[in-house]
């Protein structure tokens, strides 16, 4: 329990559950995943509406049964190339800040269930994007796959002023 | 269950503080009428009372003194003067700080706490004031359970009644009921008083009772059965134990376990014939004479009773079918559409019927969007404040007037409108208002006097701040802006666009920052906050005389009437409140000026044009002419030509919000689902033309236009 | 048969309060919200005992007692005043009135229902 306690407060989260279902998905080409219970729903690509002005890792907005929900490309979010999204991309709608977002990524692999015992500390490695994005890794069919940290992914929405 | 009952208390306390508000205000104008005094009172009181079932302590302690202070003045004991009524009003803010605290769970400013409390006491007799409010009478029999040994007593108990019993609807029956829950209970009648039937008195007592209790329970259980009726009847308690003992062995145990079973004094008097304490009689007594001084409430009677009988739902509610309705209408304009693609013979039967669909639509739309509509008198009397702390930080006297209180608004307009409204009422007192000395050489009154009206204008919402003050000091807000290079030195500008500046970003006329209206915000995020609501602000000064602001808000933030557009293979909508006029282009329309800048010739006019795409970053340059131009306003007048590739249709549109989607972003208002399940932008034209690359040189432009045009 | 209450008071957080209380105790609860409305309600509710605040608007409680009490409706059933005061003077000319007894706000549901039963012999 000591040493628990020590470990990062988002990390206590995920290794504090026995075996968490995650879903994993690839992202211009790596292993992803996030916790079954961040997602919401997974949809098929179809172009979305411009938001003038956005950043780039911002793709625009989509009505999920009513509501207007924002689009991020992972990819240019993880700062890695663009996606060119198709019919073939997913879009993953995740609850996060009380708000649901959709994740575009390429396709969605598997879900695999993991023991907290198994998460690793993400190696240090020099690229600031990665080690704040990414709160965990674990190796899955000899290859690795990294965990989501939502929170730092998607930022608490921006207040409007006053 | 106890949660929705607390948030009734709060929900309550609004309606109250609200009452006191507007009492309170009353009385700053003067009337000094009872029934004002007694509502707000009753308010206070009643806020006591809740806040004293949840535990509340603090406000209850700040509630009872105010209270207390109300119940002089209504009994006559105190007159009003100017230093009360300003402590009442500073009183009240405090109140309803203390209750937001409690509901919110912020924390009370303790030193602005104490010295009210002070100033407040000073205004309550000593013994008055020492009055607290403790549960009173069962105080025994109830928690904390005192303990009790477990040991069975007899006790033998005489019950008399008085015959002012009799009228007070206590049956002596249903007592030995409740002392029979208590135990094992015998009744014998005594009706040995009981004179021959010819000398009888209807009016006297003469029964009495002996009753023997078997009971594990204190005396002080048994007392409490009698509570209602102590000093209505002769009534002793006896127990077979040795009382002394008793009360010797209870007072250590429970002492031991820190209760107080207040053993009373009746326990040591085993005389079945001991008369009530005089105390006791002489509160029987004494209200008599009280009671010919009773308040007068006939004359109230006849009054109207309360307002209209209303409903109240919970907004989640109200928000939900309005969410519904549009659907329905967004699924209308599917339906409409799919219709439309059909390419079938002859529909008219069919569209006809979808007409009327729409219709009922919109009504429904209507009959829903009127529930969120709400008077904008709360917002107004917490202005009153606003303008009155503002008073006071600046050593000024302003006084605020409000007319229009009943307008009705959108509830969500409301609650955006606070602090837009503060900020500008915050800005007259501290920018607008001269100091006394200064408006008495202007040969003002010495009191500052600002008017907060809200109206109906043509299917919108104007609110109006008007102040009596210096106006805009234009030539200093001229300079501040050419200071800041907001504009350029040389630039020209009418009285109006001066006074515009003011809305400009990074713009704060104030040498240093005050905390007043300060704080690092200017005037355009008061402008953001406005048109956040699909609303527009505008500002008129004459110099010596004072400002006004102008505020137009849409009626209802839920639906409005859009132009369908089409701008970069985007499907946008413009409001049609701020479109003039559309038309198709022709080249022959078109007039270069200089390197970028555009002019569209309208019957002789010229007014710039502004590229939505290009404002909106979707299009670098102007590499299609653009189809058709949107004529538009903005509210200082300027004209502006929007260009557009081409127009669809003109239709209701429900508005989405984009908060917590995405940041505030430029041109944009908000977006809408159209018939086809797209998302639509809607968008801002004051902002687009802010945005527009052309805007910088746009000035300049305009004056030449206006020269070419005149 | 349920005991049937008439709670007079002019405060809806009080009214809920006694609602809750009087429900879960097994009590026909019936309110209303000023004094006038009370006496109003009275006749249609037909109450085994009532309950009634002091301050309140149009009719206050003390009124509201000298009506039910008085030779219109000379009601012998029981009323207990709920008040915050608990100033002896205000006590005695509650039931100068004609008031049964009395309730302390802020109250406890136990005392409450012990009070009821002591004016009422509810088996509730």
């Amino acid at each position: 329990m000591q040493s628990q306690a020590e470990v990062k407060q988002v990390d206590h989260e995920v290794k504090h559950t026995q075996f968490s279902e995650f879903v994993s998905f690839s992202v211009a080409g790596q292993a992803f995943c996030l916790k079954i219970t961040q997602i919401r729903e997974i949809r098929r690509w179809s172009p979305v509406t411009i938001l003038p002005h956005a950043p780039s890792d911002v793709l625009g907005v989509m009505n999920l049964r009513g509501a207007v929900i924002p689009i991020y490309d992972l990819s240019a979010r993880f700062g890695l190339e663009q996606t060119e999204a198709s019919e073939r991309n997913v879009v993953i709608v995740v609850a996060v800040h009380g708000k649901q977002v959709g994740l575009l990524a390429e396709s969605v692999s598997e879900i695999i269930s993991i023991n907290p015992e198994e998460i690793q500390d993400t190696p240090q490695v020099d690229s600031r994007n990665t080690m704040e994005y990414i709160q965990g890794i674990i190796s899955h069919n000899e290859s690795m796959v990294r965990i989501i940290n939502l929170d730092a992914v998607i930022t608490a929405p921006e207040q409007v002023l006053l | 269950m106890s949660g929705s009952i607390q948030d009734t208390f709060f929900e309550e306390c609004e309606d109250l503080l609200e009452a006191m508000d507007e009492g309170l205000t009353a009385i700053e104008g003067g009337e000094h009428d009872q029934e004002v005094v007694n509502a707000i009172f009753r308010a206070v009181h009643s806020i006591k009372g809740g806040a004293g079932a949840f535990g509340l302590d603090e406000l209850v302690g700040f509630a009872h003194k105010f209270e207390t202070v109300f119940d002089e003045l209504r009994s006559g004991k105190l007159e009003f003067d100017t230093a009360l009524i300003q402590l009442l009003l500073r009183s009240s803010d405090h109140l309803a700080d203390l209750v937001a605290n409690a509901r919110d769970g912020g924390t009370t400013d303790q030193a602005h706490h104490d010295v009210l409390i002070e100033a407040l006491a000073k205004y309550i007799p000593e013994e008055e004031e020492d009055l607290t409010f403790e549960p009173m009478g069962l105080s025994g029999a109830f928690a904390p359970e005192p303990i009790m040994d477990d040991s069975e007593k007899t006790f033998e108990i005489r019950f008399h009644p008085l015959k002012e019993m009799y009228g007070t609807g206590n049956e002596p029956f249903f007592l030995f009921q409740a002392l029979s829950e208590l135990g094992e209970l015998s009744v014998r009648l005594d009706d040995s008083e009981l004179p021959g039937f010819d000398t009888i008195d209807a009016e006297e007592s003469y029964l009495a009772w002996n009753l023997t209790l078997i009971t594990k329970d204190s005396q002080d259980s048994i007392e409490a059965v009698f509570e209602f009726v102590e000093g209505l009847c002769e009534l002793t308690i006896s127990s077979d134990a040795d009382p002394a003992e008793e009360a010797d062995a209870l007072a250590a145990l429970n002492a031991a376990f820190g209760t107080d079973a207040e053993p009373t004094a009746d326990a040591g008097q085993p005389d079945p014939f001991e008369q009530p304490a005089p105390a006791k009689e002489a509160e029987v007594s004494a209200p008599v004479e009280e009671k010919a001084s009773l308040p007068k409430t006939e004359t109230a009677k006849t009054e109207q009773r309360g307002p209209k009988p209303t409903l109240r739902v919970d907004l989640e509610r109200v928000d939900r079918l309005i969410n519904a309705v549009g659907e329905l209408i967004i699924n209308h304009s599917m339906l409409a559409q799919q219709i439309a693609n059909l390419d079938a013979g002859d529909v008219r039967d069919v569209e006809t019927e979808l007409e009327g669909f729409k219709n009922l639509a919109r009504d429904i739309q209507e009959g829903v969007m009127s529930i969120r509509a709400q008077p904008v008198k709360p917002l107004f009397q917490r202005m009153a404040r606003i303008v009155r702390e503002a008073s006071s930080a600046t050593g000024k006297t302003a006084k605020l007037v409000t007319e229009g209180e009943a307008t009705e608004v959108d509830k969500t307009v409301i609650e955006r409108l606070s602090d837009p409204l503060t900020h500008i009422l915050r800005n007259a007192v501290d920018h607008g208002i001269e100091k006394p000395e200064g408006r008495e050489e202007a040969g003002k009154d010495k009191a500052g006097e600002i008017r907060l009206s809200a109206s109906h204008r043509s299917g919108s919402v104007c609110i109006e701040i008007r102040d009596d003050g210096a106006g805009v000091n234009r030539p200093r807000v001229k300079q501040i802006a050419i200071d800041k290079g907001l504009i350029p030195e040389n630039a020209e500008l009418t009285d109006s666009e001066i006074d515009n500046l003011l809305f400009l970003p990074g713009f704060s006329t104030a040498k240093e920052v005050s905390n007043l209206s300060g704080r690092g915000v200017g005037m355009d995020v008061v402008k953001n906050a406005v048109t956040g609501l699909g609303g527009r602000i505008n500002i008129s000064s004459t110099p010596g005389k004072g400002s006004t602001f102008t505020i137009i808000l849409p009626l209802t933030l839920a639906v409005m009437d859009g132009m369908v557009v089409s701008v970069a293979d985007q499907t946008m909508v413009v409001p049609i409140t701020s479109i003039v006029e559309t038309m198709r282009g022709s080249d022959e329309m078109i007039n270069n000026l200089g390197a970028d800048g555009t002019l569209l010739s309208i019957r002789g006019n010229f007014v710039p044009i502004c590229d939505v795409a290009g404002a909106l970053g979707l299009r670098q340059c102007h590499d299609q002419p653009p189809g058709v131009y949107l004529l538009v306003e903005t509210e200082t007048g300027q004209r502006s030509a929007l260009a557009v590739d081409d127009i669809f249709d003109q239709r209701q549109v429900v508005i989405k919000s984009l908060d917590g989607v995405c940041g505030n972003i430029p041109g944009v208002a908000a977006a809408t689902i159209l018939g086809d399940g797209k998302i639509a932008m809607i968008l801002d034209p004051e902002s687009i033309i802010a945005a527009s690359p052309s805007a910088a040189a746009f000035d300049t432009e305009r004056r030449i236009s206006n020269a070419i045009a005149s | 048969m349920k005991t049937k209450v008439l709670a007079i008071d002019d405060s809806r957080t009080i009214r809920n309060l006694l609602a809750a209380a009087l429900e879960e105790a097994g009590f026909e609860y019936h309110s209303a919200v000023d004094g006038r409305d009370g006496v109003d309600k009275y006749a249609d509710v037909a109450p085994d005992v009532v309950i009634t605040d002091i301050n309140m608007p149009i009719l206050d409680g003390f009124g509201v007692i000298e009506e039910l009490r008085g030779t219109q409706i000379n009601s012998k059933v029981p009323i207990l005043v709920l008040t915050t005061e608990s100033a002896p003077e205000l006590k005695s000319r509650a039931r100068a009135a004609g008031a049964t007894g009395w309730i302390t706000k802020p109250f406890d549901d136990q005392s409450l229902i012990f009070a009821l039963k002591r004016v009422t012999g509810a088996a509730a």
